[in-house]
C-alpha cells in the first residue's frame, strides 16, 4: 500500500519536474536555434553557451511587478488571476496519460512500477488527453476576456475558434491509429508499432498513415499556437493577444504552458506515429538498463520534434485568420476523414 | 522685403491661348522649364480641371500643395499647386493668392484625390480654408492647437496642451452603432503605439468582427516643425534636419535638398561628389527597401528575413559611418558637394558590399517569394488601380507596383543617372505582393547602378570651389586675404541664394521627394516645403482598408513603408 503510493508520488514528482525543467531548456534551444537560423549569436553570456540564461530570465520574471489592468475588478479580476493557472495546470496534467519508456516489469520498493506513465490503469488514454487539453482554451478565452483590452479579446476569440476547429481535425486524424492498435491506451499503441515490415521498414504508423500523420502534426502546431498558427498571439496584429496585459509570473505561466504543450505534442507525435520508444533492429536490454535506454530513445525522438517546432517557427510567415479556418475546415478535416477511411478499407481488405 | 513670385514670367507664352478667359493672370516658364501660372481665385477650380482634362496638359498627377506667407503683401498668402503630366514629364505650378481676411479657396479634392491631406496641411499651417473639402481639420498639429504655425507672425514660443477630451475622434467612431442583428460593432485604435505601426501613427477602425467597415488615420505625432525651423537657419544648417525626414535613408534626403539649392544657385557639385552621392544614395535606397521589406515580413510573422535584411543594413551603416561619421543621420551632403572626401578604402569597401549583399537578398527570395502562406496573405490585398494610384499622388515603388513606370531617376535624370544602365521594375497587380516584388527588384537594380558608379569613380575635389557657396580650405583662410574674406562672409551672412522659387525633386526611397524652395535673397530660406512621398501614400491608406480584415491592414501598412519622420516632418 505505502509502496504503491510512494511509487505514484515519485512518478508525479519526477514527471512534473522534468516537464518544468524542459521549459528553460527549450527556451534556450529556441533562442539559440533562432539565432543560428537568423545568422546571429543569441544569448551566450550567462554560463557556458548561455545555458544559464533561462535561470536569469526566471529571476527577472519573478521579481517583476505583477500588474492588473485598471478596470479589471470583481469577478473579472478573479478570472484574470485564474487564467494563467488554468493554462499551466492543464498543460502539466495532460502528461499523466503519456507513457515515456519501456517497462520490462520493474519493481520499486517491492511494488511494480506499472510502466513509465503516471496513470497506468487509465484505459481512456488518448481520450483523456484530448479532453483535458481542450480545457486549455479556457485559459486563453478567460485571459482575453478578463484583460479589458480589445486586442486581448480578439486574441481570445480567435483562440476559441482556432482550437475548437483544429481539435476536430486532430481527433479524427488519430482514429486510424486507434483502429489499427485496437486500444485507447498509448502503451498499446506503441507496442503495436514494434517490429518491421519486410525486415527493414519500421512498423511505425507514419508509413501506412502518412496523411493522418501530417494532419496530426499540423493540428498539433495549431493547438500549441505556434507559428504559422500563432494568430492567437500574433504580436504584430494583436500586440501579443490574450497575454498582452499579463506580467511577471502570470505571464511566465502562459509562457511555460506553451512549452509544456510543445513537449506533450511532440511526445504524442512520437507515440502515435513514430513508434514511441521502439527502434527497429534494436533489442532493448533487460532490467533498468533497458528502461533507461528506451527512455533515451523516446527522448531523442521527442527532441527532434521539439526542434522541428522551433525550426518551423523561424521559417514560415503567419496565416490570416480566415485562411486558417478555411484550412482547418476545408482541408484538414476532409484529409483526416480520408485517412481513417483508407485505414478502415485497408483493414477490411486484409480480413477478407 | 518682398519676394516676387512672377519674376521669370513672360507676357506672351505659347500656352497662353489655352486660357481664353481672364482666370490666368500670368503664365511663363521658370529656369527648370516648369510652366508657372498665376491664377485668380474665382477661376481656380475651372483652370485646375482644364489642366487635368485638356489634352495639351493632361496633368493627372498632383504632387503637392504648398502655402507661402507674405505678411507685407496685399494678398497675404500664396497657395501653390505642383502638377505634372507623368507621360510627358511636363511640370506645372499654379499659384493663387488669397487675402488674410477672406482666406478661402475651392477644394481640389474633386479634381485630384491627392488634394485631401495636402489641403488639410495648408489649412493647418496657414489657415487657408478649402471650401468643399470632405474632412477639413488639422493634420500635423492637434485639435487643441491655436493659430497657424507657418504664418510668419506666429510666435513659436507658445505651448498648447492636448488633454484627453480633445483627442481626435472621427464622427463615426463616437456613437455606438447597432446593425440589423443588434450586434455592436467596435472601434479599435490601431496605434499610435502599436508594434506594427513602426512609428507613431494612429488609425481608427470600426470593426464588425475583424472586418474593417470604416477607417481614418491620424498623423502628426512626430511633427518636429522642420519647415518652420528651416526658416530660422542658414541654408547649410538645414541639412541635419533633412536627415530626420526619412531616417531609413537619410543620405537621399540630404542629397535631394543640396541638389534643390544648387539648382537655385545655378552650380553643380564636382564629378567625384556626384558619383559618391549616387553610390551612397543607392546604398541608402537598398537599406530603406531592406528595412521596409524586413519589417513588413515581421508583421506577417516571418522574423528571420528581418535579420537577413538587417545584416545588410548593418554593413551599409558601417560604410556610411566610415564616410560621414554618423550612421543613422549622416549629414554628409553639403550644398555644392560633400562634407569631406570618402576614406581611402572606399572603393574596396563598396566592392565588398556588392558581393556581400546579394546572398542575403537571395536567401529572402528563396524563403518568401514563392511561399504559399505569404502569397495568400499578400496577393490581391490592398489593390489600387494605376489611375487611382496616380490620383492619390502615389509615387515610388508603390506606384510602380500599380503599373505606372514613373521613376524620377529615368523621367528627369539628375546627378548623372542618365549615364547608368538600370531598369525600372514595374508590376501590374498593385497589391501588397507586387510592392514586395518591386522593392526586391529595386534592390538588385540599385546594386547594378553602384557597380557601374564605382567602376567610374573620378578623382578630384568633392566640393565646389565657388566660394559664394563653399568655405575655402582652412590653410588658405590662414594664409590668403581673399579666402579669409570669403570665410568671414559665408560664416556671418551665409549662402546668398538668388530670390525666387523653384521646385526640385528626386527619387527618394519611397517616391518623389520634392523640395519647393522660396528664397528672398537673404542667408536663410524664406520657405522650404518638403513633398514627402509617404504623405501621399498614407492618405490613401484608410480608403484602401475598407472591406478588408485587421491582419490585412497590418500587411498593407508595412508594404507602404510609412516613415513617421518624413510623414510628419
Amino acid at each position: 500500500m505505502w509502496a504503491e503510493i510512494l511509487v505514484i508520488v515519485i512518478k508525479v514528482v519526477v514527471v512534473s519536474s522534468v516537464l518544468l525543467t524542459l521549459v528553460p531548456i527549450m527556451v534556450w534551444v529556441e533562442r539559440r536555434g533562432a539565432a543560428m537560423i537568423q545568422d546571429r549569436l543569441g544569448p551566450n553570456r550567462v554560463g557556458p553557451f548561455g545555458l544559464l540564461q533561462p535561470i536569469v530570465d526566471a529571476v527577472k520574471l519573478i521579481t517583476k511587478e505583477d500588474l492588473t489592468p485598471s478596470g479589471v475588478k470583481g469577478v473579472d479580476r478573479l478570472l484574470y488571476l485564474l487564467a494563467p493557472s488554468i493554462a499551466l495546470v492543464v498543460a502539466i496534467s495532460v502528461f499523466i496519460a503519456v507513457p515515456f519508456g519501456f517497462d520490462p516489469g520493474l519493481k520499486l520498493f517491492g511494488h511494480a512500477i506499472d510502466g513509465f506513465i503516471v496513470a497506468p490503469n487509465l484505459n481512456l488514454g488518448i481520450l483523456y488527453i484530448f479532453a483535458i487539453a481542450s480545457l486549455g482554451v479556457y485559459s486563453v478565452v478567460l485571459a482575453g476576456w478578463a484583460s479589458n483590452n480589445k486586442y486581448s479579446l480578439m486574441g481570445g476569440i480567435r483562440a476559441s475558434a482556432q482550437m475548437v476547429s483544429y481539435e476536430l481535425a486532430m481527433t479524427i486524424s488519430v482514429v486510424g491509429v486507434l483502429m489499427v492498435s485496437g486500444s485507447f491506451g498509448l502503451q498499446d499503441v506503441v507496442l503495436h508499432q514494434s517490429g518491421t515490415w519486410f525486415g527493414f521498414i519500421p512498423r511505425w504508423n507514419v508509413f501506412p498513415q502518412i496523411i493522418g500523420a501530417i494532419t496530426f502534426i499540423v493540428a498539433a502546431f495549431a493547438e500549441t499556437n505556434r507559428l504559422p498558427f500563432d494568430l492567437v498571439e500574433a504580436e504584430a496584429e494583436l500586440v501579443v493577444g490574450y497575454h498582452t496585459e499579463y506580467s511577471s509570473m502570470r505571464f511566465a505561466a502562459f509562457f511555460m504552458s506553451e512549452y509544456v504543450n510543445m513537449v506533450t505534442a511532440s511526445s504524442l507525435i512520437v507515440i502515435l506515429f513514430f513508434g514511441g520508444w521502439t527502434l527497429p533492429g534494436f533489442a532493448t536490454p533487460a532490467g533498468w538498463l533497458g528502461a533507461l535506454v528506451s527512455i533515451g530513445i523516446f527522448a531523442v525522438k521527442v527532441a527532434f520534434f521539439l526542434w522541428f517546432f522551433v525550426w518551423v517557427r523561424w521559417t514560415l510567415p503567419r496565416f490570416r485568420f480566415d485562411q486558417l479556418m478555411a484550412l482547418g475546415w476545408k482541408t484538414m478535416i476532409p484529409l483526416a476523414v480520408l485517412n481513417f477511411l483508407l485505414v478502415g478499407a485497408g483493414m477490411a481488405l486484409r480480413n477478407l | 522685403m518682398t519676394v516676387s513670385s512672377t519674376q521669370s514670367l513672360t507676357e506672351r507664352h505659347p500656352l497662353a491661348d489655352a486660357f481664353p478667359g481672364d482666370g490666368v493672370e500670368t503664365i511663363g516658364n521658370d529656369a527648370d522649364g516648369h510652366t508657372v501660372l498665376a491664377v485668380d481665385r474665382s477661376h481656380l477650380l475651372e483652370i485646375l480641371r482644364q489642366l487635368r482634362d485638356d489634352d495639351r496638359f493632361r496633368c493627372d498627377f498632383l504632387s503637392d500643395i504648398c502655402g507661402v506667407d507674405y505678411p507685407d503683401r496685399q494678398q497675404r498668402f500664396d497657395v501653390v499647386y505642383h502638377l505634372a503630366n507623368l507621360d510627358s514629364g511636363e511640370r506645372y505650378r499654379v499659384k493663387v493668392a488669397v487675402d488674410e481676411d477672406d482666406a478661402v479657396l475651392p477644394s481640389a479634392y474633386g479634381v485630384w484625390k491627392a488634394a485631401d491631406w495636402f489641403e488639410r496641411e495648408v489649412w493647418d499651417m496657414f489657415g487657408v480654408r478649402f471650401e468643399g473639402h470632405p474632412n477639413l481639420k488639422r493634420i500635423l498639429t492637434h485639435e487643441a492647437f491655436h493659430g497657424h504655425p507657418l504664418r510668419k507672425d506666429y510666435d513659436p514660443g507658445q505651448r498648447w496642451l492636448l488633454t484627453e477630451k480633445d483627442i481626435m475622434t472621427p464622427e463615426w467612431a463616437r456613437e455606438e452603432q447597432l446593425d440589423d442583428q443588434h450586434m455592436e460593432s467596435q472601434v479599435l485604435n490601431l496605434g499610435p503605439s502599436h508594434p506594427a505601426t513602426h512609428g507613431t501613427l494612429r488609425t481608427v477602425l470600426r470593426l464588425e468582427g475583424e472586418n474593417i467597415v470604416k477607417a481614418e488615420s491620424e498623423i502628426g505625432y512626430l511633427h518636429r516643425c522642420f519647415e518652420k525651423m528651416s526658416e530660422t537657419h542658414g541654408w547649410q544648417q538645414v541639412i541635419p534636419y533633412t536627415d530626420r525626414l526619412n531616417y531609413c535613408s537619410s543620405m537621399i534626403n540630404g542629397v535631394g535638398y543640396a541638389l534643390a539649392v544648387e539648382n537655385m544657385l545655378g552650380i553643380e557639385a564636382p564629378p567625384r561628389a556626384q558619383v559618391v552621392r549616387v553610390i551612397l544614395s543607392e546604398l541608402s535606397r537598398i537599406m530603406d527597401h531592406a528595412v521596409c521589406l524586413g519589417a513588413n515580413l515581421v508583421d506577417l510573422g516571418a522574423l528571420t528575413n528581418f535579420w537577413y535584411f538587417f545584416q545588410i543594413r548593418e554593413e551599409i551603416y558601417g560604410l556610411l559611418e566610415s564616410c560621414a561619421g554618423g550612421r543613422l543621420t549622416v549629414s554628409y551632403a553639403r550644398i555644392g558637394g560633400l562634407a569631406h572626401d570618402v576614406p581611402a578604402d572606399f572603393e574596396e569597401q563598396v566592392r565588398r558590399l556588392l558581393d556581400y549583399i546579394p546572398p542575403f537578398v537571395a536567401d529572402v527570395d528563396k524563403l518568401i517569394t514563392r511561399n504559399r502562406i505569404f502569397r495568400d496573405r499578400t496577393e490581391g490585398i490592398g489593390v489600387l488601380s494605376p489611375e487611382e494610384a496616380v490620383a492619390w499622388g502615389w509615387t515610388g515603388p508603390c506606384l510602380r507596383a500599380c503599373g505606372v513606370p514613373y521613376d524620377v531617376r529615368k523621367a528627369h535624370p539628375y546627378m548623372g543617372y542618365e549615364q547608368y544602365e538600370f531598369d525600372v521594375p514595374v508590376a501590374t497587380t498593385g497589391d501588397t505582393y507586387a510592392r514586395y516584388l518591386v522593392r526586391m527588384e529595386e534592390i538588385r537594380q540599385s546594386l547594378r547602378i553602384i557597380r557601374q558608379a564605382i567602376d567610374n569613380l573620378p578623382g578630384g575635389p568633392v566640393i565646389t570651389d565657388d566660394h559664394h557657396v563653399a568655405l575655402p580650405p582652412k590653410e588658405k583662410v590662414y594664409t590668403e586675404m581673399e579666402s579669409l574674406i570669403w570665410h568671414f562672409k559665408l560664416i556671418f551672412e551665409g549662402i546668398k541664394v538668388p530670390p525666387g522659387d523653384a521646385y526640385h525633386f528626386t527619387e527618394g526611397a519611397n517616391g518623389e521627394l520634392g523640395y519647393y524652395i522660396v528664397s528672398d535673397g537673404s542667408g536663410t530660406p524664406y520657405r522650404i516645403k518638403v513633398r514627402p512621398p509617404c504623405f501621399a501614400l498614407y492618405q490613401a491608406y484608410p480608403h484602401i482598408l475598407e472591406g478588408l480584415l485587421v491582419p490585412d491592414a497590418i500587411a498593407i501598412l508595412g508594404s507602404l513603408n510609412i516613415i513617421a519622420g518624413e510623414l510628419d516632418r
